[in-house]
């Protein structure tokens, strides 16, 4: 691999002062503009909560590195300042690392989501440690007044090799904090690496391990009040009376406040308020239909037919290809809604004051908490600062911003500090699940088995598209329809870790095993054949990389010994998502008549690996999700309310229900592409190929638990 | 509402709350010891386990009438400067990613540890089944107790 030479140029890089402590502040200013400077200047004072920047060196030659994007769990606080720390050539163990605040000034793109925070930042991050370790050899150079180049950097420390003089960072800091920012800096090639790559344990794990407060829910304040929420039992109901009288007259209840559809008990303890919610008499009345799990059903066997589909791809001819095939197979596929679930329930602090709005809390998107509070009351975004806590688990739940909004209504409605809790009820009950959605396939096959025709509907519901068109196969097939149609309901519906795939990756590497049984071809080999297929002669446009897809594809198959092995089932299952590509193979035995999973084998490429550790733990993470959720993942509705509420209505996958995991890396030297998604889907259809080769039983619906062959088997 | 006078991690604390508060709540909103978590309140995940005369216990439904004199430990007293073999155990393993339920995890295996110095997996298993981990850190869990079995002989 190529040195990289980095042009970081002078106006979007923005040298900050140097702190009282004679250390070195270095940022980028990401937007290009320099108008922060002063505000920075004035701010610059070490162990301040209102830092802007990516590092800062202190005299004893503490390095501080700001992580500026939520940490959900991640663990996006240990590699974004490994990547720093790289190229700073700092001394990890001297390194503190610091969850930034809400800074638009400072940072781009302070989401965590979509599994594109490394992405976004890897050269923005390589870039703030390159500057600085070229700034602190600069200010060795001139105080031995020996050339740059003569000068290597290791562990904090700058040496001289012919004159053997060393300097640490801390000592080299003042003087290199007055230097001009350098151009253009050089990065490190990846032979040299250090830290990159290296199993690199969570820098908070002291603080978890001890109950230190770092969560949302820890974050208490003097005086602050606590407040719970009846929100609609059902959705498509909205509040038609409140009786109060009750619920206020019960200790340590401080208000009871009405916003929206919402009934919100403040007081002056969890337990109190909670009691008091209890004791809230609200009657509601029908504003929407009252939809029930049976209605979704009709819904989507309707939509399913319909003809006022929305045409996402169309490749070829696929009518003629149906007509003349020798073979056409056909399947449908379901899931059901599901809740997030994230340990730590949705809670947000917030304090509308004359002069301004505090909000700290857990959430994915800062800025849109931010955004929506801001609209809300009708002030300026300034007048709002966002603090991140840890996060106690997200899935895309605390992309969402309602919870935080909800802090900001009641405490500007009880003009006090106010943190708002969700129960685990309210947490499961209130909405904004993954939406239901059923999808038909349909491939049409020639007399040697190839597959010349291929056509999918998905139904979806507030989903936008649920398909992915340019995933593969598109690319690979002549003659390809892809469309959907849409359900609008009234069931709050968000994005769920790894949006629409999460469930489409199964159906499809299901029915594509469904084609390939079909065909007589091993599934494996026949996944190869359309990726050389789609490389020699490609159909339209071709949105993922097909020899990354076949590199996964050939190197789970090697690890698990595909097609070798006796006496066990193997099933396939491969996905590209999020920029990333995952392959995974399921392994399963009949005992008893049922079917028990084994081991689960997953290759992924997510370009170059930053930590060992965490990408292991989003793997093998993303797999027990994917697995968890296709077997057990069920949340039902009658006329509109959840029926499952609770862990122990609705089940979670738990420690004696894993089965053994294997994971491996492609090592090819990409820059990287993430992780916190692209485990996951393709985990479902792996499990339920090798259920199909050991049972002979296709699961075509979710949760497993309800079908076939399951059902009835505890 | 009544005054609770308790021992927890070796020191004597106060509340006057009502009788039906779960010792969970009176921990986290009174006494400022937030590492004992909420996430169910029916005891179903595990992660508000504190240690009650030795036994792990969900202090979710545990009302502080019921503490009485008995001996209360919650993670930030397992051990003096969080050395405790589990702790060191998870350290080393790496186990957590968002970390919300590790203290439960670490109370749980602790007092399974203390009872049973030397299990099987299977035991181990059957144990830390009954604390969720959302984000599905179980293998880690496994390897990190029989770590800390190995420290704790």
């Amino acid at each position: 691999m190529a040195t990289t030479q980095t042009n970081s140029s002078r106006r979007n890089f923005l040298k900050l002062a140097a702190m009282g402590s004679g250390g070195l502040f270095l940022g980028f200013n990401w937007i290009g503009s320099a108008e922060a400077a002063p505000a920075l200047l004035n701010g610059a004072a070490a162990g301040a909560v209102d830092f802007n920047s990516y590092l800062s060196i202190a005299a004893d030659g503490l390095i501080t590195i700001y992580s500026p994007n939520p940490e959900v769990g991640q663990n996006i606080k240990t590699s974004f300042p490994m990547i720093v720390a790289e190229e700073l050539d700092a001394d990890w163990t001297k390194i503190k690392t610091v969850q930034a605040t809400l800074n638009d000034k400072k940072f781009e793109r302070q989401v965590t989501g979509g599994s594109g925070a490394v992405p976004h930042s890897w050269k923005r991050l390589r870039q703030a440690g390159a500057t600085a370790r070229q700034m602190l050899k600069e200010a060795a150079a001139a105080q031995w007044k020996v050339p740059v180049s003569e000068l290597t950097t290791d562990k904090s420390v700058v040496m001289h090799k012919a004159s053997g003089r060393k300097a640490s960072y801390g000592e080299l800091a003042a003087a290199a904090s007055k230097l001009a920012v350098p151009t253009d800096v050089q990065l490190k090639d990846r032979k040299d690496f250090k830290l990159i790559g290296k199993a690199v344990r969570n820098v908070d794990n002291k603080d978890i391990l001890t109950g230190k407060p770092l969560f949302g829910l820890d974050f208490y304040r003097e005086g602050m009040l606590f407040a719970m929420i009846q929100r609609p039992k059902a959705f498509g109901m909205k509040v038609k009376s409140v009786d109060a009288v009750a619920a206020k007259a019960m200790p340590g209840i401080v208000d009871v406040v009405t916003f929206k559809n919402n009934v919100a008990v403040v007081g002056k303890s969890t337990w109190q308020v909670k009691k008091a919610k209890d004791a809230l008499k609200i009657e509601y009345e029908k504003d929407k239909d009252l939809e029930s799990s049976s209605d979704h059903d009709k819904i989507f066997q309707d939509l399913l037919n319909s003809d006022k589909g929305t045409v996402r791809r169309k490749d070829g001819d696929v009518d003629a290809a149906f007509k003349n095939a020798a073979k056409v197979v056909k399947s449908e596929y379901q899931c059901p809604f599901l809740p997030h679930n994230p340990l730590e329930p949705m809670n947000f602090f917030a304090h509308v004051r004359e002069d301004g709005v505090e909000l700290v809390g857990p959430t994915q998107t800062p800025d849109r908490a931010r955004g929506e509070a801001a609209k809300l009351l009708g002030i300026p975004p300034e007048k709002i600062t966002v603090q991140m806590t840890r996060i106690g688990g997200g899935f895309g739940r605390r992309l969402m911003a309602d919870y935080a909004v909800e802090a900001v209504e009641v405490s500007n409605l009880v003009k006090a500090p106010v943190k708002v809790i969700w129960t685990r009820e309210d947490d499961m009950t209130g909405g904004n699940y993954r939406p239901a959605v059923r999808y038909r396939f349909e491939a049409a096959l020639d007399g040697q088995g190839n597959m010349i025709g291929y056509k999918l509907r998905g139904v979806g519901m507030n989903s936008g598209n649920p398909t992915r068109e340019h995933n593969f196969p598109s690319g690979a097939v002549d003659n390809l329809l892809i469309d959907s149609v849409e359900h609008e309901s009234p069931i709050s519906t968000a994005p769920w870790r790894a949006p629409i795939t999460n469930f489409l990756a199964f159906a499809e590497q299901s029915f594509l095993d469904e084609v390939a049984q079909a065909a007589g071809k091993d599934p494996v080999q026949f996944r190869l054949a359309l990726l050389d297929k789609a490389k020699k002669a490609p159909v339209g446009d071709i949105k993922y990389d097909i020899d990354r897809m076949k590199g996964v594809i050939e190197l789970v198959a090697e690890k698990a010994g595909w097609g070798k092995k006796k006496d066990i089932s193997q099933g396939f299952s491969v996905y590209f998502s999020h920029a990333s590509y995952v392959a995974q193979v399921g392994e399963v035995v009949m005992q008893k008549g049922k079917p028990v999973l084994k081991k689960i084998f997953a290759a992924g490429d997510c370009g170059i690996v930053v930590n060992l550790s965490g990408a292991r733990q989003q793997m093998m993470g993303g797999i027990v999700d994917g697995l968890g959720h296709a077997m057990y993942g069920n949340l039902t509705f009658k006329n509109g309310t959840p029926e499952q509420n609770n862990f122990n209505s609705y089940r979670l996958i738990r420690l004696n229900e894993v089965p053994e995991i294997e994971v491996h890396f492609v090592d090819n030297g990409i820059d990287p592409t993430g992780l916190g998604e692209p485990a996951l889907p393709p985990t479902g259809g792996a499990v339920a190929n090798a259920i199909f080769k050991a049972s002979g039983k296709r699961l075509r619906n979710q949760p497993f638990t309800e079908q076939e062959p399951f059902k009835g088997v505890s | 509402m009544a005054q609770y006078k308790l021992q927890i991690n070796g020191r004597s604390y106060q509340a006057d709350v009502e009788p039906d508060t779960p010792l969970l709540w009176v921990l986290r909103d009174h006494l400022g010891l937030v590492g004992t978590k909420y996430g169910c309140g029916i005891a179903q995940c595990g992660a508000c386990t504190v240690h009650i005369n030795g036994e792990a216990t969900r202090s979710c439904v545990y009302p502080v009438s019921a503490v009485g004199a008995s001996k209360v430990v919650t993670i930030e007293g397992l051990s003096e400067k969080g050395n405790h073999p589990v702790q060191l155990a998870w350290d080393e393993v790496d186990v957590a990613q968002c970390g919300y339920c590790q203290a439960g995890q670490i109370m749980t295996a602790a007092a399974f540890l203390k009872k049973n110095p030397k299990p099987t997996t299977a035991e181990i298993d059957a144990t830390m089944s009954n604390n969720l981990c959302r984000c599905g850190t179980y293998h880690r869990i496994r390897e990190a107790v029989k770590l800390a079995a190995t420290k704790t002989s």
